[in-house]
């Protein structure tokens, strides 16, 4: 199952495209990490698949083809939104409240269980916690829904280092309990490396990169070598060419299997060396996905 | 570490969840501004109670005093007269269906749009129109609720003024229909607040943010009453007709005007027929009294003229039409405010951010 489908999906505000031509399809069961630079379209593409807003191109379904935002797919979703919104003058404990009135399942003990252990007083009014505080709590509430697919839009951007440990521990171990999947955007890649299972870059409102982290790792390789032979390089298609003094970099899609041309060494790339790579090209497309061509190179860049 | 049990079984045909639950979680966020309502409606309703009594009894005096006309009488009516001063004309109490719209019904969703946490309610099971209509629709009731009891409140408040009967002792009385008035007793009053209520959110729907909605909300509510009370109410039904020359006090005028043989005479016309006649009737008295003869000697013009060929004509609405013109009034507004709540809920459906 797809927890989200998208197919020709695209928003327009007034004549600019938001989101466009976006065609993706995140599997079940793992941490879909949705990243790109500020106004990227990463929102756009979380409030369609949520059914906060609808599309002015092709479709999105979630969990398995129900429309987004009918009323089986609110059912499964748990969104928390940018800045995580609440009630800021209702209590904790009303928050509590109001999420349970609002939802077909709400793990009451769950919820509970989880504040005492973060130290969130019930009655304390949720516009008087830290923010950590909140994000923690709005992350509780959305947990304790019991969701299938968890929604988070740029859950960590405003907490401090040891609040954005906290929140990810939190996420994990409710995945790691439940195989709830989790889809959240980011602006700051380095934070999802080491739990991200899928990866979806978006850049000016398209999508550059997406598919299963392992197999986007395996199937580029980092090459180093001197600078004056880059354009002799003919090997594997080159999604970005760095040079610093007499050494090139560049960022080939390759496996580890692909000769190397004498004089240069190859290595392994990491997930953030990847991404920076695309980003810095913004004509290089590379998708990997279920039902669908392994590693199709819809453009490519050479220089 | 706290772990989840596991989801029970995914049910994809889903039965929405019941109305009810939206009860406790609009009492807990709208709390404090029915709380605000009902303490406002309280505090005046026990101002109302205590000068009401008064006004009563002095009423009752004035009537039940003999002989009519002594000084001493005399003094009673002053009395009556004097205490109307502040609420008399109801203008103040016009505000207060502006006011609970705009403080009730304003922020139901602007206030959502403005802080973001529309993102929050839209987003659970609940789903958003549905959310917004199980918020509207008690709120709605409850302040419908609120504002008819105190209606009724006010109906007897103003009873002395619109009691009939009494017009020689001098009483200040007025129509039923004032325009000042008559929305603010029995079912009018409890409706012009609906209808505040559903403009309320609607604007704050449309402005997404609470300051403007309720700004806005004020001035299309007092626009609304305004043209109500000088363009539509007297359309309700057809004005009756009459060439009486006087009517009860209580009777809603609309225009008067004159005819001879058919003809329609213009405002300049009868001045020129009417001021030789005033003339000649007005009593030889000094030039600073002579506003104390202009109305009898008008209308013993009137009466002249009448005899010689000249109809006077009166279009008006009866006092007896007053429950029926109050029952229109309440449908129509009903029925506004049914189509500004459904014209909100639809663009809580179909918004797109």
């Amino acid at each position: 199952m797809n927890v989200i489908e998208t197919n020709g999906l695209g928003k327009r505000y007034g004549g600019t495209w938001a989101l466009h031509e976006c065609t993706l399809a995140i599997p079940d069961g793992c941490v879909a990490a949705l990243v790109g630079p500020n106004g990227a379209g990463k929102s756009t593409l979380l409030n369609l698949a949520v059914g906060l807003s609808a599309p002015s191109a092709g479709d999105v379904t979630v969990l398995g083809g129900r429309p987004a935002g009918s009323p089986a797919a609110l059912d499964g979703i748990a969104f928390v939104a940018q800045d995580t919104p609440l009630y800021k003058t209702l209590s904790v404990a009303d928050m509590l409240y109001v999420t349970r009135s609002l939802n077909r399942r709400f793990d009451q003990s769950y919820a509970q269980a989880r504040l005492d252990e973060l130290g969130i007083p019930p009655k304390r009014r949720a516009g008087k916690l830290s923010g950590g505080q909140q994000a923690q709590l709005a992350l509780t509430l959305a947990l304790a829904r019991r969701p299938r697919l968890l929604v988070l839009d740029e859950p960590v951007a405003m907490l401090d280092p040891v609040a954005r440990h906290d929140f990810m521990a939190t996420v994990m171990t409710a995945m790691a309990a439940d195989g709830v999947s989790v889809l959240l955007s980011s602006h700051v890649l380095s934070e999802l490396e080491r739990v991200a299972g899928y990866l979806i870059l978006l850049s000016r409102g398209r999508v550059q990169l997406a598919g299963e982290v392992d197999a986007l790792l395996a199937s580029h390789r980092l090459l180093t070598g001197p600078a004056a032979e880059v354009d002799r390089y003919a090997g594997r298609p080159v999604v970005h060419a760095g040079r610093a003094e007499a050494q090139a970099h560049l960022l080939v899609q390759a496996t580890a299997d692909d000769p190397v041309p004498p004089g240069w060494t190859a290595r392994a790339a990491s997930l953030e060396e990847l991404a920076l790579a695309y980003l810095r090209e913004p004509g290089a497309v590379a998708l990997h996905g279920p039902g669908r061509d392994q590693g199709t190179v819809k453009s490519e860049v050479t220089k | 570490m706290t772990t989840l049990a596991r989801p029970e079984k995914d049910d994809i045909s889903l039965r929405p969840l019941p109305w009810r639950r939206m009860a406790g979680v609009t009492w807990r966020q709208h709390r404090f501004a029915l709380l605000g309502v009902v303490t406002l409606l309280g505090a005046l309703a026990v101002y109302l109670w205590i000068v009401g009594l008064q006004l009563h009894r002095a009423y009752a005096a004035a009537v039940a005093c003999h002989p009519a006309g002594s000084p001493a009488c005399q003094d009673l009516v002053n009395t009556f007269n004097g205490m109307d001063a502040f609420l008399a004309n109801g203008s103040i109490l016009q505000a207060l269906p502006a006011l609970i719209g705009a403080f009730v019904g304003a922020p139901v969703l602007a206030r959502e749009l403005e802080t973001g946490t529309y993102r929050y309610a839209w987003t659970q099971g609940f789903g958003r129109w549905r959310w917004a209509l199980g918020k509207l629709v008690p709120l709605a009731i409850v302040v419908t609720a609120a504002t008819a009891a105190f209606s009724t409140l006010l109906s007897w408040f103003y009873q002395p003024y619109f009691a009939t009967g009494h017009q020689a002792l001098g009483l200040s009385q007025t129509s039923p229909f004032n325009a000042g008035l008559f929305d603010l007793r029995e079912v009018a009053f409890p409706a012009w607040t609906l209808a505040a209520v559903a403009i309320g959110a609607l604007a704050g729907m449309l402005i997404r943010r609470v300051v403007p909605a309720i700004a806005a909300t004020l001035v299309v509510y007092a626009g609304l009453v305004f043209a109500t009370g000088i363009f539509l109410r007297e359309h309700y039904l057809t004005p009756l007709l009459t060439t009486k020359l006087t009517l009860p006090g209580s009777a809603w005028i609309l225009s008067q005007w004159w005819t001879k043989g058919g003809v329609t005479l213009s405002q300049s016309t009868m001045q020129q027929v009417m001021l030789p006649i005033i003339q000649r009737l007005m009593p030889a008295v000094p030039e600073d009294q002579i506003h104390l003869y202009k109305l009898p000697t008008i209308l013993n013009t009137e009466r002249y003229l009448t005899q010689h060929g000249y109809t006077y004509w009166t279009s008006y609405q009866p006092v007896s039409r007053f429950w029926p013109f109050q029952w229109i009034e309440g449908g129509w507004l009903l029925a506004l405010s049914v189509l500004l709540v459904a014209a909100t809920i639809w663009l809580v459906r179909r918004r797109a951010t």
